[in-house]
């Protein structure tokens, strides 16, 4: 916290000197306070801590988003948070929200948020809001680390993959209607336009992150025209990467050898719908939704979650959810806002606690409660 | 009439055999005889008290079964099966046939009428594994005998195999799967350049069908369960009428607990504790997927049974493997996908004794460790592993 703040104070320093011209420093009086009764226009962001929207959503999001919110504050991270609460199913959803919502993400380009839960009933729009989000946003990739937790030993351990999944067309397109009574036809779109951003966008992480492989996912000896445009793209990107080795998978067999033999895959890129099932499915492998990050990309915003997004209702109120995914994607978020200091420490207090095994919530098999993780957590930041 | 003389004629052949029968609905008085012959006479009782039409596949209790090989390993596991059953003595009369494509009358393809001809009378068929040949232009053996027969339920039986260790060793569920509708459709167009469509056909009949076969199963297997699996909250109106259908169905069937579950949650729970369930039903493409997820939780396709419900009564019994061509004709090949099938037919049946005597014989064998195929982690040959077997069903006597 002690480097934040000077950083801050060196920034305003710069920001002040350099209205007027740099002359040799000797020359000049150095005076911190002088420089900075200059009066200059406010700038768009405060230059000591970072804005980030805040979109808690439905289930446990409160609840962990108060995890997130004290370690923050026990860790003095230069981050504030704009909060909104949409929800659909607790009625607190409606077009102007939505505007509110999009127009801070747009202004802070950084957001971390719960999942706002899809009801089953529709009025009206066959979209639901988090789908909306995600198209307004262009949000149309989403990245899940799948990474062992060491001290927490499951039926596969030492994992390490990444699961990239295509977040706007696929099937859900939301595009559906009964063409005669009883009938129901639900289309599902894939373009080569899309195709060939995920491939690059994954192929493009590959690189970027030292990873060996990047395996498709796909069913095209089913649907021939649909997977096998996704599978087209895919396989044109890669030759743009020599580097890189590419690989393909059918879904049904792809889920198979994740139970059998995970440690087959690198990186894995895929449409839609099968991203939702092999993001659930590996976090399973490592410990289930509470322990899996997430983040969503778009070209030019960037939205931290959960991997395995589920509202889970079930435990609102019980104080049992384990904060350990939304911890491990808030420091995901600080390295992306190249607060490494502050990424480092929250997500070695959170290994640190798991490792010691002592304060666990129910879903690794303790007796912890949310808040006593927390507070943990808070205990073993290396201030 | 004909069915009198016919009584008569058994009447005065048990009487010579020292059964006195005064009519028909009292037990008849049976003087000494030889156990085989009471046995028989017991059954031909059995017969002339109902007087009813049986079935023609049950002169003298034998059912016919018809029989597809398969390419590639095929008929190496199906005289396997063979073997075993003889073995076991079951009432199974084998009726060999070969489907490959022929192009009828119209241009249409479709599977050669003595097999069609077979089936329809014997109505219960044994599958090996059939190889689809990329560019024969015509479509798959298994989709040609899926329209055929109308071949509308996919029923896996997932069971962790004693003596086969893998990470997950309390798994006992069962997957349903609709295999007519849905994802697999095979409508696609090309809309423009560089955007094509998918369309997922789900109708209110074969969601239907599907969930009132998934519960019949749930009763007569004594099973407590059944789970929907769907994606309603994404695809809200097509998931969203398949759940409808099901949860309607579930009021007929007040017996059976009705639970409906995210697939994505299903997934999830799924790798980490795979006993919490019991029957799972759900369209085309979760099921595909869903299948194969827990055929590869009991240790792959090389030991996970498999059969296809259609309507009319037909069932279609097939391991679903591939036909390996790499180890074809040099008796390495593992039988048990192909043999667990048989053993579910002769459930589906009602043989449940000749059932469970093969089924006790092949885990014991595995669990022995002695004699393994190479894909279960042994060195010996086909031929071993199935002699192994029938020895033990042969003990069991």
């Amino acid at each position: 916290m002690m480097a934040a703040a000077l950083r801050g104070s060196l920034v305003t320093l710069a920001k002040g000197l350099s209205g007027a011209r740099l002359q040799p420093l000797c020359a000049r009086s150095l005076s911190v306070t002088s420089s900075q009764n200059v009066s200059e226009s406010p700038p768009a962001r405060a230059d000591s801590t970072f804005k980030v929207t805040m979109v808690p959503g439905d289930g446990v999001g409160p609840e962990l988003m108060t995890a997130v919110k004290e370690v923050f504050k026990a860790a003095d991270v230069p981050v504030e948070f704009e909060e909104f609460h949409l929800s659909e199913v607790q009625n607190m959803a409606s077009e102007e929200k939505l505007e509110e919502v999009l127009s801070s993400m747009k202004n802070n380009r950084v957001a971390i948020k719960g999942k706002i839960h899809t009801p089953m009933e529709y009025k009206g729009e066959l979209a639901s809001y988090e789908m909306r989000l995600r198209r307004k946003l262009d949000l149309f990739a989403n990245v899940v680390h799948v990474n062992s937790l060491p001290g927490y030993s499951t039926r596969h351990n030492n994992l390490d993959l990444v699961i990239i999944r295509e977040q706007t067309e696929g099937e859900y397109s939301s595009l559906e209607h009964e063409s005669v009574s009883g009938v129901v036809e639900c289309l599902k779109i894939i373009t080569r336009e899309k195709s060939r951003r995920i491939a690059k966008f994954a192929f493009d992480y590959a690189t970027k992150k030292g990873r060996s492989k990047v395996t498709a996912v796909h069913k095209a000896n089913i649907m021939k025209l649909g997977d096998g445009l996704f599978l087209q793209s895919c396989a044109e990107l890669a030759e743009l990467y020599p580097k890189i080795k590419y690989e393909t998978i059918i879904i049904d067999n792809c889920c198979m050898q994740l139970v059998q033999n995970p440690y087959q895959f690198d990186v894995l890129v895929m449409p839609n719908l099968y991203g939702n099932i092999i993001d659930n499915l590996a976090a399973g492998l490592v410990g289930g939704a509470g322990v899996v990050p997430g983040e969503s990309y778009s070209a030019e915003y960037a939205v931290f979650e959960t991997g395995a997004r589920h509202p889970f209702a079930q435990a609102v109120g019980r104080n049992i959810a384990n904060p350990t995914a939304m911890l491990l994607s808030a420091s995901n978020m600080l390295r992306h806002l190249n607060l490494e200091y502050h990424s480092n420490m929250v997500s070695e207090a959170v290994k640190k606690v798991i490792k010691q095994g002592k304060v666990r919530t129910s879903d690794l098999g303790g007796y912890a409660t949310s808040e006593e993780f927390t507070r943990a957590v808070i205990s073993n930041l290396a201030v | 009439m004909a069915g009198n003389a016919w009584r008569s004629t058994l009447l005065k052949l048990l009487a010579r055999c020292g059964v006195r029968i005064s009519d028909a609905s009292s037990a008849p008085e049976i003087c000494e005889t030889t156990p085989l012959i009471l046995h028989q006479v017991s059954r031909v009782m059995g017969a002339i008290k109902t007087q009813s039409p049986q079935p023609r596949t049950f002169s003298r209790g034998i059912q016919t079964v018809t029989l597809i090989p398969g390419d590639g390993i095929g008929p190496e596991i199906s005289t396997a099966v063979m073997k075993i059953f003889e073995a076991a003595k079951a009432p199974i009369q084998w009726e060999e046939r070969n489907v490959t494509a022929i192009k009828g009358p119209g241009g249409r393809w479709m599977i050669p009428p003595e097999a069609k001809e077979s089936m329809d009378k014997s109505k219960i068929g044994l599958k090996g594994p059939l190889k689809t040949p990329i560019a024969a232009g015509h479509p798959s053996m298994n989709l040609l005998l899926r329209k055929t027969f109308d071949l509308y339920a996919n029923v896996r039986p997932c069971v962790s195999i004693e003596g086969y260790k893998t990470p997950y060793t309390d798994v006992d569920l069962v997957t349903i799967r609709e295999n007519t509708e849905g994802e697999y459709s095979g409508i696609e167009h090309l809309i423009v350049d560089g955007v094509v469509q998918s369309i997922k056909l789900i109708t209110e009949e074969a969601s239907r069908r599907i969930a009132e076969y998934a519960f019949e199963y749930a009763r007569n297997n004594q099973r407590a369960s059944v789970t929907a699996v769907h994606k309603a909250n994404i695809m809200r109106m097509s998931d969203g009428l398949f759940l409808r259908k099901c949860r309607e169905v579930a009021e007929n069937y007040k017996d059976v607990k009705f639970t409906e579950m995210y697939l994505d949650t299903v997934c999830l729970n799924m790798v980490q504790d795979p006993s919490q369930f019991d029957v799972l039903v759900m369209p085309n493409l979760y099921g595909d997927i869903l299948s194969d997820l827990c055929a590869g939780l009991i240790g792959g396709l090389g030991v996970t049974p498999s059969g296809n419900i259609g309507a009319n009564g037909v069932a279609i019994f097939e391991s679903v493997h591939g036909t390996a061509p790499d180890i074809a004709g040099k008796d390495l090949a593992n039988p048990t996908a192909l043999l667990l099938s048989a053993v579910m037919m002769l459930r589906h049946m009602g043989l449940h004794g000749h059932a469970n005597k093969i089924e006790t014989a092949c885990f014991d064998t595995i669990r022995e460790k002695k004699v393994l195929t190479k894909d279960l982690g042994g060195n010996s040959k086909c031929s071993e592993f199935t002699a192994d077997i029938c020895r033990r069903v042969q003990d069991m006597d």
